[in-house]
């Protein structure tokens, strides 16, 4: 069966201000969708609350995933049913390496399925993560290094694909996944991200630049603006905001959307 | 987990008068005729006789410490029942039970150039490889060697902690009954490494250990405190005196693995000659109360040394170490990283002096201080303090209480880690920096599973 993500009338606030105002968006497994939109619209806002930050408080609205009701589930409940954040900001964990990081993931996901296991042998990991490193052209001693702590922007961004790549969820969220990336670092993350795309995986993109679409290459493209989607359209339509700008969006959907 | 938090320096204020209207506490119901007692049981040459018996007189004449005393201004002793506490030494009928064989296993690597268990004062086994023999190196209980190397003990007990130092160095050295004395002749350097295990029992029991390195001789050796019983109200006083020669190489692991129930107070001190090095490990995480006092004394020029300390407190556990590092001489380096997780009830006192004498210039101290709070109701004080006599010296320190924080473990939890796993590895995470410094992977192991006992017992701790 295919997995879908649904989301339906989604309305958040964090710091009891409202910042999604219903938004309607469906995924499915094997389907990449660009959200786009101006800073500050709730894209971010949209990719926390589907993983469940607790600043982030739905106030109503509904996300089926899988059938079931994500809302209810704790984060990392969310992510054992196959959801996966790529974060624009990831956080440092100082004392933790890669490579342990990944495997207490891994083990944990393998303990909740059946609490016997006695998780991933650790040849099996190390083979693993190697396969994963070297497709997305990580260096080695990066598995040794603690997560994300002094990581150069594009280092956190690959970091965060490579957990996707060994985690394998069924959607994934990449939030502008390609900030920070030099034009070969984009061209590896995204190649990678193709790499796992496919029939298994869905993906959601969020973005401001056209660049990462020539790459990663969307069926549907989203425009977000005032917590809202307000526009969506083919591959076409990013092409259009890149020469157009969002001018005429703002133009379009101004009294439509609550003034900020 | 917070960013280094730069304290201005403290001058710790010694407060060496007494309040006369205190109310008189509670004190030990021991006696002079104890002493001899333990005296006659111990065998003790008459110059051991002896120093029990000053020493006596000098626990008898210092008063019992009390809050208003500025080293004991955060570890409450009042709710301590002294008057109940029985010399276990003199108790003929006791009998122990056996130290249990996991402690045994070698800590550092697999093979070891000797063993020693001492258990409630006596020896339970003991052995150190022929090689070692054949090369002077003496590593025996202090009895024995005060029996066999009189010489040598009597010329360096008391070298580094005098009984003189406070009321818990006076009861140690007047009942003092075993202990470990390890001795490398010059330029000996012992590759294998030694281990103790003391085992305590009984209302009460006192130890010395005295580690002595002459000149170039270097060794790595593991001493492990531990109860044999969890609920045990033993009182436990220890001196431990680390002498390293000039260019010796000293790696001491102490381990305090004492039972929950256990009040223990210590005085330790190392002296480094020229060019010697001390790495110095400390983990503790055992006892109701702890008071420890560690110092390091950078006697000669060029000397080095570091302390890396670990602990972990919980229910109503309060350890409370006091670390002082103390350049005596140009171009010495001292290096100390102490790190403590808490939760429950718990409390952690952490309370540290870099002190650089007069014309010790070209020295370089640091100190640093981390704890992580996981309970509400749980505290941490941490007192860095500098105090310097020299101009061309680099000092630095840092102290930080922090608690877990919810990103970390919300970025976790996203990776499909349930929040108490979360949590468990990100206190793995605070403490690696020590055990990066400690770099043995049986130590290591050992802190490991200690840690993972205390996540996992009853909730989170809030
Ligand atoms: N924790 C928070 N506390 C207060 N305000 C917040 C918080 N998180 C988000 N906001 C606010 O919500 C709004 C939407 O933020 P969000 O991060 O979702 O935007 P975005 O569309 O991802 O923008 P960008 O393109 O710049 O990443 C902004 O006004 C932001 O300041
Ligand atoms: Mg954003």
């Amino acid at each position: 069966m295919t997995t879908v993500l649904e989301i339906r009338n989604l309305h958040v606030s964090v710091a009891n201000k409202q910042i999604l105002n219903g938004v309607n968006l469906t995924v499915k497994q094997g389907e990449v969708h660009a959200l786009m939109g101006p800073n500050g619209t709730g894209k971010s806002t949209l990719a926390y609350a589907l993983m469940g930050h607790p600043h982030y408080t739905v106030t109503a609205g509904q996300v089926i995933f899988k059938g079931a009701d994500l809302l209810e589930l704790k984060p990392d409940e969310r992510a054992r049913l196959g959801l996966f954040l790529a974060f624009q900001y990831p956080v440092a964990i100082p004392g933790v390496s890669v490579a342990n990081f990944l495997r207490t993931s891994i083990n944990a996901r393998r303990r909740a399925a059946n609490a016997e296991d006695k998780g991933m042998p650790i040849p099996e990991f190390r083979k693993m993560l190697k396969s994963k490193m070297e497709l997305l052209k990580v260096s080695a001693d990066f598995a040794g290094r603690y997560l994300n702590e002094g990581f150069s922007g594009g280092e956190k961004k690959r970091a965060e694909i490579l957990q996707m790549a060994t985690l394998e969820p069924e959607i994934a969220v990449l939030d502008e996944t390609d900030s920070g990336l030099d034009i070969d670092a984009l061209r590896v993350v995204a190649d990678g991200v193709n790499a796992l795309m496919g029939p298994k995986m869905g993906a959601l993109v969020i973005t401001h630049y056209q660049r990462l679409l020539n790459y990663i290459k969307p069926q549907f493209v989203h425009i977000m603006l005032g917590g809202k989607i307000v526009e969506s359209g083919g591959p076409d339509l990013a092409l259009h905001l890149e020469e157009k700008g969002y001018d005429w969006v703002r133009e379009k959907y101004e009294d439509k959307v609550e003034a900020k | 987990m917070t960013p280094d938090v730069k304290i201005a320096p403290i001058k710790r204020v010694i407060i060496t008068t007494r309040k006369t209207e205190e109310p008189k506490l509670a004190s030990l119901n021991f006696t002079e005729a104890d002493v001899k007692a333990l005296s006659k049981i111990k065998k003790d040459p008459t110059w051991l006789a002896k120093r029990r018996l000053d020493a006596w007189k000098k626990f008898a004449s210092l008063p019992m410490p009390t809050l208003n005393d500025e080293a004991w201004r955060r570890t409450d002793l009042r709710s301590f029942k002294w008057n109940d506490v029985q010399l276990s030494a003199l108790d003929s009928k006791f009998k122990p039970k056996r130290v249990p064989a996991t402690y045994l296993k070698p800590l550092v690597g697999k093979e070891q150039g000797g063993q020693l268990v001492i258990n409630a004062g006596k020896i339970e086994s003991g052995g150190t490889a022929s090689a070692l023999k054949r090369k002077g190196v003496i590593f025996t209980d202090l009895l024995t060697a005060a029996a066999k190397h009189p010489t040598l003990v009597k010329k360096f007990m008391g070298k580094a902690v005098a009984a003189s130092e406070g009321k818990f160095a006076a009861l140690t050295e007047a009942m003092m009954e075993n202990g470990i004395f390890l001795y490398v002749p010059k330029k000996v350097e012992v590759t294998l490494p030694l281990h103790s295990i003391i085992s305590v029992s009984g209302s009460s029991r006192f130890h010395r250990i005295l580690v002595v390195l002459e000149e170039g001789a270097s060794v790595t050796y593991v001493h492990e405190l531990v109860s044999s019983d969890n609920k045990e109200k033993t009182l436990h006083t220890q001196i431990v005196e680390l002498l390293v020669g000039k260019n010796a190489n000293l790696k001491f692991v102490e381990l305090q693995s004492l039972g929950m129930s256990a009040w223990n107070f210590t005085h330790e001190r190392a002296r480094v000659g020229k060019d010697g090095k001390l790495d110095w490990i400390f983990s503790a995480a055992g006892s109701h109360l702890t008071k420890n006092f560690s110092e390091i004394d950078l006697d000669g020029d060029g000397a080095w040394g570091r302390m890396s300390g670990f602990y972990f407190a919980e229910g109503d556990q309060h350890l409370d170490h006091d670390t002082q590092q103390n350049h005596n001489a140009p171009h010495t380096t001292s290096d100390l990283l102490f790190k403590g997780a808490l939760r429950d009830q718990s409390r952690s006192v952490w309370q540290g002096m870099i002190h650089v004498a007069p014309g010790a210039q070209k020295t370089d101290g640091y100190q640093a201080n981390r704890n992580l709070v996981l309970s509400k109701a749980a505290r941490a004080d941490s007192i860095p303090g500098l105090e310097i006599m020299a101009d061309d010296v680099r000092c630095t320190h840092g102290a930080t209480v922090g608690q877990l924080e919810e990103e970390h473990i919300f970025y976790l939890m996203s990776r499909g880690m349930p929040r108490s796993e979360a949590e468990k590895v990100l206190v793995d995470g605070f403490f690696d920096p020590i055990m990066q410094r400690i770099a043995f992977e049986g130590v290591i192991t050992r802190l490991k599973k200690q840690i993972l006992q205390k996540m996992s017992e009853s909730g989170s701790g809030e």
